[in-house]
């Protein structure tokens, strides 16, 4: 058992850390507070490659795996979780392409997503269909050469900066969630626009939009896999995924330690540091523990999915630890804030927000209890 | 074309504290880094080989995980990547450091450009780039914050306090970059996975038996300098307060001040 990053895995991440305070961490107020979609951060993570972790090389990707995009994405998340929900959701679209996608769809989309400078996205919930998919109403019906969509997506991040989108809709509805299949539609389709931009409590710089879908004609040939088997392929996308968000919510728990060891520091009360307030640092050792414990079973699952092992289980538990750990994170750095916490001169307030996404999206917290105790109970 | 960019690999001084008792740097636990101006150096290395058809050699002395700083030079874009490493080379200052890479460079033969940032901030001298030119003896253009090519002449603008001249070199030259010259790129993901490729042996170590070199010339003992003490000037501050019935007079009575230490 080795608990090390390699080197290469350590150089990613004082780049990532580097990229992080110099580029993103400028700009996490105000997006937060214009809840503008920071397209140039976008642009700069295309040019490093950020966009094409976890895409081979001959896709025009960076290569790398699960191991990468969580060093990447838990960085941003100290200083911006709507950066790295932006590139988490994004590199979610080239995993489904990657693993069902057709040899021509892969030369078509991967380049484009990986280091083309184009956001994908990934349309799964619905109004009715949250938590419960298989409710899901949109309609695919083949006519000709074309499939026409009907329906409308919601809460989908990024969906009206994506230039993809993997939309999930019934081709047969009369078999529920065995009609789902996954079909991508590109930005500017006739039929195809953007509804109700969302307004959120926490990562604002991430755009959460509704999709509609008005006799939406795709070509065919933009399937993704087979009819019917889309709920499938939903579903293993979302392991990947919620290993993104449980990356996220470490990053924002370490990013509020963080603070919170700088402020304890140099705040003096009482005629010194808070650091001397045995009250305090106890809040320190605990936040400090969780954050540990949340680490390891990140890159437990990571390393499960990249070694092609069975990971549902755990990935579904580190997204539930890491985002639980996120919130009591970010509530004891707010408390250790005191009064400055509260005030959005400091980032606490901000974090505090952003970490409670992470207990709802890609699954919330009472879904992953589900999935856990159904695989520890079978 | 071929570029030789000569780095060193120093540690992060944001994060390095003093010992105040014997002035040295504590290192321990201070990740390295290569030297910001370096980092210029390559940075216009990779711009020129963009534009023009050419290969980028990067080259640094120093100790075995000085490789750190050269693998990040390949991840950046660079071609090829030489370690100069011995235990001969330990405790070079300037001229000998200088010697060592001159003589690695006229190992690798032909170039064009030879590029080194204006000064390391862990020594703070400016010396090893000049030195180098000298050794092989060929022009130099220092604190270049403006580089172009015309008819196969280097025009490379200056920074002086001064004013800025804008000086034509033939080739090959040696030019020192500031951090004005241009802003560092990132290292790519991709670059960073292909230079720590398992089975990736993209650095060539030399030491000195692989040079032509006189050894006496070198290492601490060939070291011109020696360092006598070296300490952190404190730094007192006096302050004095300015009293007055009200604020004009207080201003008059600062202008006074002032005016005395002729600062205004």
């Amino acid at each position: 058992m080795d608990f090390k990053l390699s080197e290469a895995q350590e150089m990613l991440k004082k780049v990532a850390r580097s990229f992080a305070e110099n580029e993103v961490a400028p700009i996490a107020a105000e997006i937060d507070k214009t809840g503008r979609f920071p397209r140039e951060t976008f642009e700069k993570m295309t040019e490093v490659m950020f966009t094409g972790i976890g895409t081979p090389e001959a896709y025009g990707g960076a290569g790398g795996g699960d191991t990468e995009k969580v060093i990447v994405v838990s960085e941003l998340a100290k200083k911006c979780a709507a950066t790295a929900a932006i590139l988490s959701i994004h590199t979610i679209f080239a995993q489904v392409i990657q693993k069902y996608g057709t040899e021509a769809q892969k030369e078509k989309y991967l380049p484009q997503v990986a280091s083309g400078g184009c956001l994908g996205a990934f349309a799964l919930t619905e109004p009715n269909a949250g938590s419960d998919a298989g409710a899901a109403k949109t309609t695919a019906v083949l006519d000709g050469d074309a499939y026409v969509i009907n329906g409308t997506k919601c809460f989908i991040s990024g969906g009206g900066q994506a230039q993809f989108v993997a939309v999930f809709a019934l081709t047969d509805p009369t078999k529920g969630l065995k009609g789902l299949s996954c079909i991508v539609v590109e930005k500017g389709t006739p039929g195809f626009t953007i509804g109700k931009i969302e307004e959120k409590m926490g990562i604002h710089g991430s755009e959460t939009v509704e999709l509609i879908f008005d006799n939406c004609r795709v070509p065919k040939e933009n399937l993704v896999g087979k009819e019917g088997k889309g709920f499938g392929m939903a579903m293993v996308a979302l392991d990947g995924a919620r290993i993104g968000v449980a990356a996220q919510a470490l990053g924002i728990a370490e990013g509020a330690l963080e603070e919170s060891v700088k402020y304890m520091k140099t705040r003096v009360q009482f005629g010194k540091p808070l650091t001397a307030l045995q009250g305090l640092t106890w809040y320190i050792s605990d936040m400090a523990t969780k954050i540990e414990a949340a680490k390891w079973l990140v890159y437990y699952a990571a390393y499960l999915k990249e070694t092609g092992q069975p990971h549902t289980k755990e990935a579904a538990m580190a997204k539930l630890n890491a985002s639980e750990t996120a919130r009591f994170v970010t509530n004891l750095a707010l408390q250790i804030h005191g009064g400055y916490g509260y005030m959005q001169d400091y980032p606490l307030e901000r974090m505090y927000r952003d970490a409670k996404i992470t207990e709802i999206y890609e699954g919330t917290s009472e879904i992953h209890k589900l999935v856990i105790s159904r695989s520890v109970l079978s | 074309m071929k570029i030789i960019v000569c780095l060193k690999q120093v540690p992060d001084t944001n994060e390095v504290r003093i010992n105040q008792e014997t002035g040295t740097l504590i290192r321990d636990g201070v990740p390295s880094i290569i030297n910001p101006d370096d980092k210029n150096a390559l940075e216009e290395a990779l711009r020129i080989k963009a534009a023009h058809d050419c290969t980028v050699t990067v080259i640094s002395m120093g100790p075995p995980q000085a490789k750190d700083a050269l693998k990040e030079a390949l991840a950046m874009g660079a071609d090829e990547a030489i370690l100069l490493s011995d235990r001969a080379f330990g405790g070079s200052d300037t001229w000998a450091t200088a010697t060592v890479l001159a003589a690695a460079i006229e190992k690798i033969g032909s170039y064009d450009i030879i590029l080194c940032g204006r000064q390391a901030i862990d020594g703070d001298t400016a010396q090893v780039g000049p030195e180098i030119a000298e050794f092989l003896n060929i022009p130099q253009v220092t604190y270049a914050k403006k580089i172009d090519f015309k008819d196969g002449k280097a025009i490379v603008t200056r920074y002086t306090e001064t004013g800025d001249y804008v000086i034509e070199s033939k080739m090959p030259v040696l030019l020192t970059a500031i951090k004005e010259l241009n802003v560092p790129r990132y290292p790519t993901v991709k670059g960073i996975l292909n230079a720590y490729a398992p089975g990736s042996d993209n650095i060539s170590v030399w030491g000195i038996d692989d040079l032509t070199i006189d050894a006496t010339q070198i290492g601490l003992k060939g070291s011109p300098t020696n360092v006598y003490k070296s300490f952190v000037p404190t730094k007192s501050k006096t302050n004095e307060m300015i009293d007055g019935l009200n604020g004009k007079e207080k201003a008059a009575k600062l202008i006074g001040k002032l005016s005395d230490l002729k600062l205004i």
